[in-house]
């Protein structure tokens, strides 16, 4: 038996490797890509706009895969990223090839330094609060440990801001060093930012079904579920995963960009309609402000009406409790 | 307060896998939940223990019996004994008592062994003479060789010129690292575009991967390349022209890193291709058939294992490397990712290395390999196991459920190929513990063979879904990177370094600075894997909680701070082993040509006279 003699033939030695590797190679990496990569869109899922592929070249260019996924795994904790996991057809249009220099961008990720961002787009709406993040994300998080990305944006003398320019707005006075000028974001800034606010999970079509997330312990779901049903909504931490974002944990915003809740007229109103019908609808009509995005879609009445009331209730605000009701009315009758 | 609670959870976490272990073996109704796979893993442990038990107490037995026997055996002696004694008259007993007193009187004079002469030195054996020994702080380490190996001066300048190399892309890759590292703890610390974390991030990998390791280990392939089949390199010109493809590709691919251009993220391949095509593969091919026409040629019959191992990495790897950059959508490139991301670590880094431990470990030990089989076993379990379990990043990922399970299966399924080769090293050493004392090559291979063993069976249980549920995407796979790529991969590098090298130029680093790099490294690991294994399951378990996502950046910071400790550690370290090599290498061209014209010499003493001078 020479031919399988590999001590002393280098031929069949190399020839065996070879092909036997290619042979477990097409088992597990190009019969499961070739599988992989067709996929038909879900029905009204929409390509990828001019600006919002120019934002992803970006997005690549920086590598911001580095730190933030774009996947909502299948088990519990990743709830919060997202209503269902993520299913193929979800990157049937970003993870498209980029160009002909750059492959299928690798969108995934493997570290969550940074929070995942398939959602984002629902969670950070507002293009203010995207600009004022990338140029300082501490300005808005004090604790985060983002770059700050200012080669995105330059200065301008206020003087000479042009009507087209988009500002940042609400930047602490400490992060600007001439105080007569202003930062404006590049269009590379805004195609970035206009791909992250397209960052929405789609709908399913109806009759699809959606994979489920896996509890951690499946014991304690299926017996356990009447003592925390009875509970509702937790108002702080539902407050303090979106609308702190903006608003702030202390309530009391940043000034120039986003209102303080803080002493607030409306939030100290105890007529609850105008509240009510700012978080459903959303806010665009304080020139001093940028506009705040709706969140009726994000949120169950029940969920609107605790979130409300913390903010009713903290950071020395005092004003009579809405109830999922009132929330519910608010709703039918502006839609 | 948040920093003690954390420690509770760490604690709970024990218990909870614990738990869960327990609870799956009993409750058969659960067999179709996610924890299917870690509870079969987890009765497996169980029967395992239980095995182990039974292997404990049946030892126990069996020594119970053998001692049983001896004991009796005495006792008959014993009997045998006093009846002896009565049979003796008393001039027979005297005698036998006036010997035994003289004999435990008997002194030694002191000078048996040397007479009464002064001692010569006639050959040239006595390294060092001292007629006030001092016990030292530190061990005092033997020189290991005064052997300036005679080859092929050719030879010798191409591997010197690689290792060089790797030593400088080391200490570049790891300044990026340990800047990188910094920006975790002030991420202020900079506004430059080129100098951004996430650009820095991929140029420390690729240089670390395609420069320091890469380089290190061609260098040394080559000389067990010519040494083992007792022939010329076939091409010096090809290994040159190799040198500077693989060199450009480092430069050009970071250039473009800094400047934002990347291949999409996928990691360890974001160099573009019009980068990594001619500057990696062409030359990686190149190096292949240097390499196999060497083995073509050889002038031996049989061809040595380590050959195998490295011609299999190659082999591998430009398939791996070619598969990396077809172009293919959607989440055909995320199987892709996967398969290459765990391959350009296990067919380039670690099949290589093992093929070089095959020839450097016993070359320095002097001795053979234990078992040559058990090498070949090695080899082909690791193509079997290893090419599977790519898919293992990417658990509870939209990739189809029984990829995510193969993963898993052979990611355990490596305790088969990993355990056979720590056991064939770990037996070539055995009967040479004294080196560890004699010389610094031993222990840098003891800790790479260690950390074989165990940051392998840390990453087969890291591949299951109950820890990939903690763990995934937290910094606790930074560490198990760092565990293995650097445990392993850099400490076996160095050790055939430390050998090698002082053969090659004839000059030995100092023994001290040897061990500084040592230990520099060794604890700066430590200090940068064990807080960022705690920081990650601490971060994992936050997730779980559903906390807020800053509350887990916060508790990182610590965490981080101890990183940035450790690598300022490595970092120190590599500069000393640059030092060391820059020792070894300076002024070595003296002895290449000199070692040329000595080729017909024939008097191993004039070398040895030689090198004594230096």
């Amino acid at each position: 038996m020479a031919l399988f003699d590999f001590n002393t033939n280098h031929k069949a030695l190399v020839w065996t490797m070879f092909l036997v590797f290619i042979g477990l190679t097409c088992i597990v990496a190009y019969y499961p890509a070739y599988e992989m990569s067709s996929y038909e869109p879900l029905p009204d899922q929409q390509p990828l706009t001019q600006d919002q592929r120019r934002g992803l070249e970006v997005y690549v260019s920086e590598n911001c895969a580095a730190c933030h996924t774009q996947q909502v795994r299948n088990i519990e904790m990743d709830k919060a990223w997202g209503k269902r996991p993520a299913i193929p057809q979800d990157y049937v249009f970003s993870k498209a090839r980029l160009n002909f220099w750059v492959q299928s961008p690798s969108l995934l990720g493997s570290e969550r330094t940074g929070p995942d961002l398939t959602d984002v787009g629902n969670r950070k709406g507002s293009l203010d609060w995207q600009l004022l993040h990338l140029y300082e994300p501490r300005a808005v998080e004090p604790n985060s440990i983002m770059p700050s990305f200012r080669w995105l944006f330059y200065e301008v003398d206020s003087n000479f801001v042009r009507e087209s320019d988009v500002v940042v707005k609400g930047l602490p006075d400490k992060y600007i060093k001439d105080k007569r000028k202003k930062v404006v974001a590049t269009e590379d800034a805004l195609a970035l930012v206009d791909y992250l606010l397209s960052l929405k999970q789609h709908p399913l079509p109806e009759g699809m079904e959606a994979p489920e997330f896996i509890p951690l312990k499946p014991k304690e779901e299926k017996s356990g579920g009447g003592a925390t049903a009875s509970a509702g909504p937790d108002g702080k931490s539902l407050y303090e995963g979106t609308c702190a974002a903006c608003h702030q944990s202390s309530g009391e915003g940043v000034p120039g960009a986003f209102p303080s809740l803080k002493g607030s007229g409306i939030v100290n109103n105890d007529m609850g309609e105008t509240h009510i019908k700012i978080v459903l609808f959303g806010k665009d009509d304080n020139p001093n402000y940028g506009p705040m995005q709706p969140f009726g879609d994000q949120f169950t009445d029940e969920e609107v009406a605790a979130i409300i009331n913390y903010e009713r209730s903290s950071w020395g605000n005092d004003s009579a409790p809405v109830t999922a009701d009132e929330v519910k009315e608010v709703r039918e009758a502006n839609e | 307060m948040i920093y003690l609670r954390s420690k509770l959870h760490v604690l709970l976490f024990a218990v909870l896998v614990s738990v869960n272990v327990t609870g799956f073996a009993a409750n058969e109704e659960e067999i179709d939940s996610w924890l299917h796979g870690a509870g079969v893993i987890g009765t497996i442990a169980l029967v395992l223990m239980i095995l182990a038990l039974g292997v404990i107490i049946a030892l126990a037995r069996f020594n119970s019996y053998i001692k049983g026997y001896k004991q009796k055996k005495i006792e008959k002696n014993n009997l045998q004994f006093n009846e002896d004694i009565l049979s003796m008259d008393s001039d027979q007993i005297d005698q036998i008592l006036e010997q035994r007193k003289a004999s435990l009187n008997y002194k030694l004079s002191g000078e048996e062994l040397c007479g009464k002469e002064a001692p010569t030195d006639k050959r040239g054996l006595i390294y060092e003479i001292t007629h006030d020994p001092k016990p030292t702080f530190v061990a005092k380490k033997q020189r290991r060789s005064k052997v300036f190996l005679r080859t092929d001066p050719e030879l010798k300048k191409i591997v010197i010129a690689f290792i060089s190399a790797s030593a400088f892309w080391l200490i570049f890759g790891t300044v990026v690292g340990e800047f990188a590292a910094l920006k975790f703890i002030w991420p202020e610390l900079d506004h430059v575009s080129w100098l951004s974390f996430s650009r820095l991030r991929p140029v420390h990998t690729n240089t670390v991967f395609w420069g320091w390791g890469s380089f290190a280990m061609i260098g040394l392939a080559y000389f067990v390349m010519a040494w083992t089949s007792n022939t010329k390199l076939h091409s010096y010109k090809m290994a040159w022209t190799s040198f500077i493809l693989f060199n450009l590709n480092i430069i050009f691919g970071n250039l473009a890193l800094l400047m934002g251009v990347n291949n999409g993220g996928g990691e360890f391949r974001e160099y573009i291709w019009p980068i990594f095509v001619p500057f990696f593969i062409v030359p990686l091919v190149m190096t292949f058939i240097n390499f196999y026409q060497t083995v073509a040629h050889r002038k031996v019959r049989e061809i040595y294992i380590s050959n195998w191992f490295i011609f299999a990495s190659i082999i591998w790897t430009a398939v791996v490397a070619v598969t990396a950059y077809l172009p293919i959508n959607g989440l055909g490139e995320t199987a892709i990712a996967g398969y290459f991301m765990h391959m350009g670590v296990g067919m380039w880094f670690m099949t290589f290395t093992l093929g070089l431990i095959y020839y450097y470990l016993p070359a320095s030990l002097n001795k053979p390999i234990y078992s040559y089989a058990l090498g070949v076993v090695a080899l082909w379990t690791q193509m079997l196991f290893y090419t599977m379990i790519g898919t293992h990043h990417f658990i509870f990922s939209p990739l189809p459920w029984w990829l995510q399970t193969i993963a898993i299966i052979f990611s355990v399924g490596m305790i088969i190929p990993v355990t056979a080769g720590t056991v064939n090293y770990l037996m070539t050493m055995r009967g040479k513990w004294s080196h560890l004392a004699k010389s610094y090559v031993m222990p840098f291979f003891l800790v790479g063979v260690c950390f074989y063993w165990i940051g392998s069976m840390q990453g087969s249980l890291q591949a299951t879904r109950y820890t990939n549920y903690v763990w995934h995407f937290t910094d606790f796979n930074v560490a198990h990177s760092h565990i293995t790529m650097y445990g392993i991969i850099s400490f076996v590098l160095w050790a055939c370094m430390y050998y090698i090298m002082p053969k090659l130029t004839g000059k030995e680093p100092k023994q001290f600075l040897v061990g500084g790099h040592f230990w520099l490294a060794f604890v700066g690991m430590f200090a940068y894997t064990l807080p960022l294994m705690i920081g990650g399951t601490m971060r994992g378990l936050s997730w779980l909680q559903g906390a807020p996502f800053m509350e887990s950046v916060v508790l990182m910071r610590s965490h981080w701070i101890w990183r940035a400790v450790g690598g300022s550690m490595m970092l120190l370290s590599h500069f000393v082993f640059g030092y060391n090599i820059y020792y070894m290498v300076k002024g070595y061209k003296a002895h290449a040509s000199e070692a040329a014209e000595q080729s017909s010499a024939t008097e191993l003493t004039e070398e040895l006279l030689e090198t004594e001078t230096i």
